[in-house]
């Protein structure tokens, strides 16, 4: 599985083809050259021609309305309303401190655990606002896994890692069959199968970022949250994590925060654009916001003119 | 490339400078090795004492006799009953601290707000900061009848009420070393546990306390140390009279008086005992023989935390 995926997805091209991006984005910018002519992203980035359906057919997961975040008195999102279709990538992009991150964490409510935090507005998974008084956050995480900036397996085995979700949820059922298929579902089994006992702390950063996720498909979640997941890997692993995204988005519902607009391009099927003072500026199928943005602002920050 | 050249002077402007450099490095030098030739000074005059000791009562029968008996300059030197004393002080105090300082800093590491972890360390540390005479005073005078009111057959010097009172003061020290030890897990383990639908109880237990075991294992053994090495206490509340181990019935060794180790030591210092008889030696021996033993802890404190340390990014 892996090294099939790591052939098919011909990670060196992929890699070639960020830098060339970042080539051509730049000279549009020194050249001033009218960037509505022509594709503001490289055109060998694929986009996967999945945004292709209508929008209007995909049920949304994720809903927020109106939904303010404070920490203290510095406002870091700026009334997001936003749906999240089901069962796609969905990346978010946008410049450092823009809130990018503090929205993914607010779908999760891990900003519960920021004293500073404060929001407003409604934030809805399945018609359900999560901010309603007799919501638990704990179960709501449990429904919502979650993949961080960088890769922090627990210091236990492997196998133990994959398994603390079914332990602390009290899934039911065979433990070995479970730990095994995330695994696999997150390209790792092959690596590690003869290696389960041994600590998650022994993997290289990249294994040990698939090891997170399969953490996090264990006990199989409905929407899968990952803030920056590939930011702190290099690329062939990073080449490896998007390849598993897009597989996962065949079951999984994905949100996927990125400062890389090459890797939001290839991987997602809607974009959201924040900008600097926590605003969503855009929302729209990941072609029109890389190809003919409606926004300015947008093409600026997406040609390089701006963050 | 240029012809152009500055006047630049890399010679050093004064002498002194190197003198004076010098001198700094010897004087901070001499400070590191004096720790050093202190430990090394007690160590040769305890073993030199002890050696002396040794000459006038074998060590088979040091090592192995069960009856300490002291009159003036001579008597039966068995240490057992004083390591037994020992032992149980160690482990009545480890029963006492290990689970009230492992809980007071999972609360103080992952429960309390900043404000009430400002109360409470400081309340800690005024705990460690109490001079050990003053928790004697509290064991013989308020905890044995407390012990007693409550129906336990104590007697005025007992084992027990000078265990816990060992036990209250190595508190302090369990919690603020474990609780640097879950202070020091990455927050980002605490986020993966949360982020899996972890209670604050299931982070705590099942991974803060994991990845911080090797530092709360070193806790436990340094404070066990101290617990040994108490003197002040279990001369106070335990008794001067040297029982060996009842194994009959051992819940007696901890109801009546005892003698552990360190105040058989005090009780050599300040009996009649002429200098140079074998009583008044048998202080080094003793000593010598508690020094090996917290020694020992120590070691295995060191070789616990480096086993058992995870290494993070």
């Amino acid at each position: 599985m892996t090294h099939d995926s790591m052939t098919d997805s011909d990670s060196g091209t992929d890699t070639q083809a960020t830098d060339g991006g970042r080539e051509s984005l730049a000279s549009n910018d020194l050249e001033g050259s009218d960037p509505t002519t022509e594709p503001l992203v490289d055109s060998s980035i694929d986009v996967d021609g999945r945004s292709d359906a209508p929008a209007s057919a995909d049920r949304t997961v994720i809903e927020s309305n109106d939904l303010d975040v404070y920490y203290d008195d510095v406002q870091a999102l700026q009334s997001i309303d936003i749906e999240i279709p089901a069962e796609k990538v969905t990346a978010i992009i946008g410049p450092s401190g823009c809130g990018k991150s503090t929205f993914l964490r607010c779908i999760n409510r891990m900003n519960d655990l920021v004293d500073a935090a404060r929001i407003d507005g409604e934030l809805l998974f399945e018609g359900k606002n999560v901010y309603d008084d007799d919501v638990d956050p704990v179960v709501l995480r449990r429904k919502i896994g979650m993949v961080f900036q960088a890769p922090n397996p627990f210091p236990k085995s492997i196998y133990d890692n994959v398994a603390y979700g079914l332990e602390v949820q009290g899934i039911e059922g065979d433990y070995d069959e479970i730990v095994e298929e995330a695994l696999r579902r997150a390209a790792l089994w092959d690596e590690v199968k003869d290696q389960l006992d041994s600590s998650g702390l022994d993997l290289s950063g990249g294994q040990q970022q698939r090891l997170c996720i399969a953490r996090a498909i264990a006990p199989d979640p409905d929407v899968i949250l990952m803030d920056e997941p590939a930011s702190a890997l290099d690329p062939v692993a990073t080449s490896k994590i998007e390849d598993l995204i897009e597989d996962l988005a065949e079951e999984y519902t994905v949100i996927i925060v990125t400062h890389n607009m090459q890797q939001a391009a290839r991987i997602s099927d809607k974009t959201a654009v924040f900008l600097t003072g926590g605003e969503l500026v855009e929302f729209d199928d990941t072609n029109k916001i890389f190809e003919n943005p409606e926004h300015d602002r947008v093409e600026d920050y997406i040609t390089g003119k701006f963050g | 490339m240029s012809e152009r050249s500055i006047d630049v002077d890399l010679t050093r402007t004064s002498s002194g400078q190197v003198v004076k450099e010098r001198i700094y490095k010897w004087l901070l030098f001499g400070c590191a090795a004096l720790t050093v030739f202190v430990t090394a000074s007690i160590i040769v005059t305890l073993a030199a004492d002890a050696l002396t000791f040794f000459s006038m009562v074998s060590p088979v029968e040091f090592f192995t006799g069960t009856e300490w008996f002291v009159r003036g300059d001579g008597g039966t030197y068995g240490v057992w009953p004083l390591v037994t004393a020992t032992l149980i002080i160690t482990v009545v105090s480890a029963i006492v601290s290990v689970p009230t300082g492992v809980a007071a800093a999972v609360y103080l590491s992952e429960y309390a707000s900043d404000r009430m972890r400002s109360v409470l360390k400081p309340a800690l540390e005024v705990l460690a900061g109490i001079p050990t005479v003053v928790y004697g005073y509290l064991a013989l005078v308020y905890l044995t009848p407390a012990l007693q009111w409550v129906g336990i057959p104590v007697s005025t010097f007992n084992l027990l009420s000078a265990s816990i009172m060992v036990g209250i003061m190595i508190i302090p020290m369990v919690s603020s070393l474990s609780e640097d030890a879950m202070s020091s897990v990455p927050d980002s383990l605490r986020q993966a546990g949360y982020g899996m639908g972890a209670t604050k109880y299931e982070v705590s237990t099942g991974i803060v306390i994991p990845a911080a075991v090797s530092g709360i294992f070193s806790s436990f053994i340094l404070a066990l140390s101290r617990a040994i090495g108490e003197t002040m206490i279990v001369v106070m509340a335990a008794g001067l009279r040297p029982r060996m181990f009842n194994f009959a019935n051992p819940l007696d060794n901890l109801l009546s008086s005892g003698q552990p180790m360190t105040a058989g030591m005090v009780n050599a210092v300040t009996s009649d005992a002429t200098g140079g008889s074998a009583t008044y030696l048998s202080m080094f021996a003793l000593g010598l023989t508690l020094f090996t033993i917290t020694f020992a802890m120590n070691l295995a404190s060191d070789y616990v935390a480096a086993r058992y340390q995870e290494e993070y990014q």
